[in-house]
C-alpha cells in the first residue's frame, strides 16, 4: 500500500474507532433513524400518498442533516485542538492533507453507515408496491453526497475553533445558508427585487437544488461536480485554517 | 545531529524566539532551561515541525525540517508539553495507532509497542482508557509514543512534569541511558534535573540564549565558585583572618558567621581554577591546632546563576536577589 493511503487509512480507522468506543455513534444512529422514520411516516402521510416511492423520505434529508451532520463533524478538529493532540498528530510523519482526508473519510463513512441502516424503507416500499429502484438508488447517492458536503462544512468550522459548541453553531448556520439559497419561499421573495438570473445564481449554490435532481432519479455530472467541488473547497480551506493556526 | 540556525518566531509584534542557534550531537543530552514564556516550547515546536519559523533553518540529521518535513519527522520522537493523548482510546490502542503512523507494521509494530510499554512501566494499564489514567501514567503513555520507533533524535518538553519523585527518577535515568546513543533535547524547570541528566545546558530568556555550557561550566559562573568555607571553633575571627591572609593562594576573605565562638569565613582563591588553596588551608589548620568543623570548596549554585541571568531588568538586583553575575555568551 502506498504510504499516503496507509496514513489516511490509519487516521480514518482511529477516528471511526473513536465514534464506536463512545456512545456518540449509537446515539446518533438511533436518533437519525427515529427522525427519518418520523419525518417519512407521520409528518409526510406516507401511506396516504399512496405512491411506491421514497420521495417522502428523501424530501426531508436536507433539513434532517442540518442538525445531525454538524453533530458528527463538530469534534473533528476542535477536539484535537482542545486536547492538544493536534500537536502529536502533525509532528508524526504525516502531511496535513492526509490527516484532513483521513478524518473526513471516517466521518463520511460513518454517515453512510447510518444512511444505509434506513434500508427497511426500501424493503417497505418494495413490499407495498413496485417502486423504481433506480430512482431510489439515485436518492441514496444524492443523499450521501449531500451529507458529505455538510460534513465538509462542519470539518471547516471545527478547524476554526477549539469549542465544539461554537463549531456546531457555525456549521448549522453555514449549512442553513446552503439550504435556504434554494428554498422556494425564499426564492419567490427574492424574485420581487431581483431578475431571474440572480435568483438562479443564488439557487445554484444551494444543496437543495442539486439534491432535488437526484430525488427525481437524474444523475447529472454537474450535480456531482457541485457536491464534490464543495467538499474539496471546504477541505482545502480547512487545510489553510490549520496551517494558519500552526503558524500562530 | 540537530542543527538550528538563526531561528526567529514572531507572535504578533512579540519576538517569542529571537535568533536562536545551537547544535546537539548524538550522545548529548541538552537541557533546555528558562523561565515560563521564555520560548522553550515554541523552539521545540519549531524543531519538531509543528509550527513554522518566521526565519532560520532547522536540520534534523541530514534532513531539512522546512523543505523535507516528512523524512525529518521520521527520525524524531516528540513528547509535547502536557503530554496530550486521545482520551477515547486505550493505552494499547493509542500506542498501536502511533506505531502505525510511524510506519511500523505487523510483528515490528507489536515488538515496538511491547518494548515501549516495558520501558515506560505501563503494563498495568495497557487496556485502560486514557481518560481514566493518573497524570503520571498519561505522561508515560505519551512518552512511550515518542520512543516507539527508537528515534535518533528525541525532543521532550518537560518530561518529568507532574510525576512523583520515584517516577521522576525513573524518567531521568531513562533519558540519561538513551542519551548515550541519541541526541536529546529536553526542557525543564527543575535545576537538579539538569545537573543529574544533562551533558550540556542552554538557558534561554525572552527568546534569546543567555547561557550555553555544561552544567559544571554554568555553576562556575557563580561568584562564589572555587571559594573555600572554613568553620573553626577555638580561634577568634581576627586571629583566623590574620593567619589565612598569609597563605599564598588566598585572595579576599569574607566573614560568613561568627556566633558562640564558632567562626565561619569564606576565602576566595587568587586563581579560581587551581585547587591549591584548600590544601594550604588544611595544612595551616593542622599546624595551628584549630578544631575545624568544616572545610568545603564551593562549586557554585545553579539556581542562583539561573536567577541572576534570567531576572527581568525591571526587578532591581539587590543583595537579596542573589549575587550579580555577568555572563558572556
Amino acid at each position: 500500500m502506498n504510504l499516503a493511503v496507509r496514513n489516511i487509512y490509519t487516521i480514518a480507522k482511529r477516528e471511526m474507532g473513536g465514534y464506536f468506543t463512545s456512545p456518540v455513534a449509537y446515539v446518533f444512529i438511533v436518533i437519525f433513524l427515529i427522525l427519518a422514520g418520523v419525518f417519512t411516516f407521520p409528518l409526510s402521510d406516507f401511506f396516504a400518498r399512496n405512491e411506491a416511492s421514497l420521495n417522502a423520505f428523501f424530501f426531508w434529508h436536507c433539513w434532517l442533516y442540518l442538525f445531525l451532520v454538524p453533530a458528527v463533524g463538530m469534534r473533528l478538529w476542535s477536539e484535537e485542538r482542545r486536547l492538544g493532540t493536534i500537536e502529536l498528530l502533525l509532528t508524526m510523519p504525516v502531511t496535513g492533507w492526509q490527516a484532513i482526508v483521513g478524518k473526513f473519510l471516517a466521518s463520511w463513512l460513518f454517515l453512510g453507515l447510518a444512511l444505509a441502516l434506513t434500508f427497511p424503507m426500501v424493503i417497505t416500499v418494495n413490499y407495498l408496491g413496485n417502486p423504481d429502484n433506480g430512482v431510489i438508488f439515485c436518492g441514496y447517492l444524492g443523499s450521501f453526497l449531500m451529507a458529505g458536503a455538510y460534513l465538509a462544512v462542519s470539518c471547516l468550522t471545527s478547524a476554526i475553533t477549539r469549542s465544539q459548541v461554537v463549531s456546531f453553531i457555525l456549521s448549522v448556520v453555514f449549512c442553513l445558508a446552503l439550504v435556504m439559497a434554494g428554498w422556494p419561499p425564499l426564492n419567490d421573495m427574492l424574485s420581487q427585487w431581483f431578475s431571474s438570473g440572480v435568483i438562479n445564481a443564488v439557487a445554484s449554490i444551494s444543496v437543495m437544488t442539486h439534491f432535488s435532481q437526484f430525488q427525481r432519479g437524474i444523475i447529472d455530472s454537474g450535480d456531482i461536480v457541485f457536491f464534490l467541488g464543495l467538499i474539496f473547497f471546504c477541505l482545502f480551506t480547512t487545510g489553510v485554517v490549520i496551517r494558519s493556526y500552526r503558524a500562530g | 545531529m540537530i542543527k538550528i540556525e538563526n531561528l526567529v518566531k514572531l507572535f504578533g509584534s512579540k519576538r517569542a524566539v529571537d535568533d536562536i542557534s545551537f547544535t546537539v550531537g548524538k550522545g548529548e543530552v541538552l537541557g533546555f532551561l528558562g523561565p515560563n514564556g521564555a520560548g522553550k516550547s515554541t523552539t521545540m515546536r519549531m524543531i519538531t515541525g509543528f509550527i513554522p519559523p518566521d526565519s532560520g533553518s532547522i536540520r534534523v540529521g541530514e534532513f531539512n525540517m522546512l523543505t523535507d518535513p516528512i523524512r525529518a519527522k521520521q527520525t524524531l520522537g516528540y513528547l509535547p508539553e502536557n503530554a496530550p493523548l486521545y482520551t477515547d482510546m486505550t493505552v494499547y490502542g493509542f500506542l498501536n495507532f502511533a506505531a502505525e503512523l510511524r510506519g511500523l507494521r505487523g510483528a515490528d509494530r507489536k515488538k515496538a509497542v511491547h518494548s515501549a510499554i516495558e520501558t515506560c512501566f505501563l503494563e498495568s494499564v495497557i487496556h485502560q482508557n486514557v481518560d481514566t489514567l493518573s497524570k503520571g501514567f498519561r505522561h508515560r503513555a505519551c512518552f512511550a509514543q515518542s520512543i516507539l520507533h527508537d528515534p535518533e533524535y528525541l525532543i521532550l518538553d518537560e518530561p518529568t512534569d507532574g510525576l512523583d519523585p520515584n517516577q521522576k527518577h525513573e524518567v531521568r535515568s531513562l533519558i540519561r541511558n538513551m542519551g548515550k546513543r541519541k541526541a536529546i533535547i529536553f526542557s525543564t524547570h527543575i535545576l537538579e534535573e539538569v545537573l543529574e541528566v544533562c551533558t550540556r545546558t542552554i538557558i534561554i530568556d525572552r527568546g534569546s540564549i543567555v547561557a550555553n555550557g555544561s552544567p559544571a561550566q554554568l555553576k562556575a559562573m557563580h561568584p562564589d565558585f572555587g571559594s573555600i568555607l572554613i568553620t573553626v571553633r577555638n580561634v577568634t575571627e581576627a586571629e583566623l583572618r590574620e593567619k589565612l591572609k598569609t597563605l599564598a593562594a588566598a585572595a579576599q576573605i569574607e566573614s560568613v558567621k561568627n556566633k558562640e565562638e564558632v567562626v565561619t569565613l569564606r576565602v576566595y582563591p587568587k586563581d579560581k581554577n587551581s585547587s591549591g588553596l584548600a590544601a594550604q588551608m588544611a595544612e595551616l589548620a593542622i599546624q595551628s591546632g584549630w578544631k575545624f568543623d568544616e572545610l568545603h570548596t564551593d562549586d557554585g549554585r545553579l539556581d542562583e546563576v539561573f536567577r541572576a541571568i534570567t531576572l527581568p531588568d525591571t526587578v532591581k538586583k539587590s543583595k537579596k536577589d542573589g549575587p550579580v553575575i555577568t555572563v558572556n555568551v
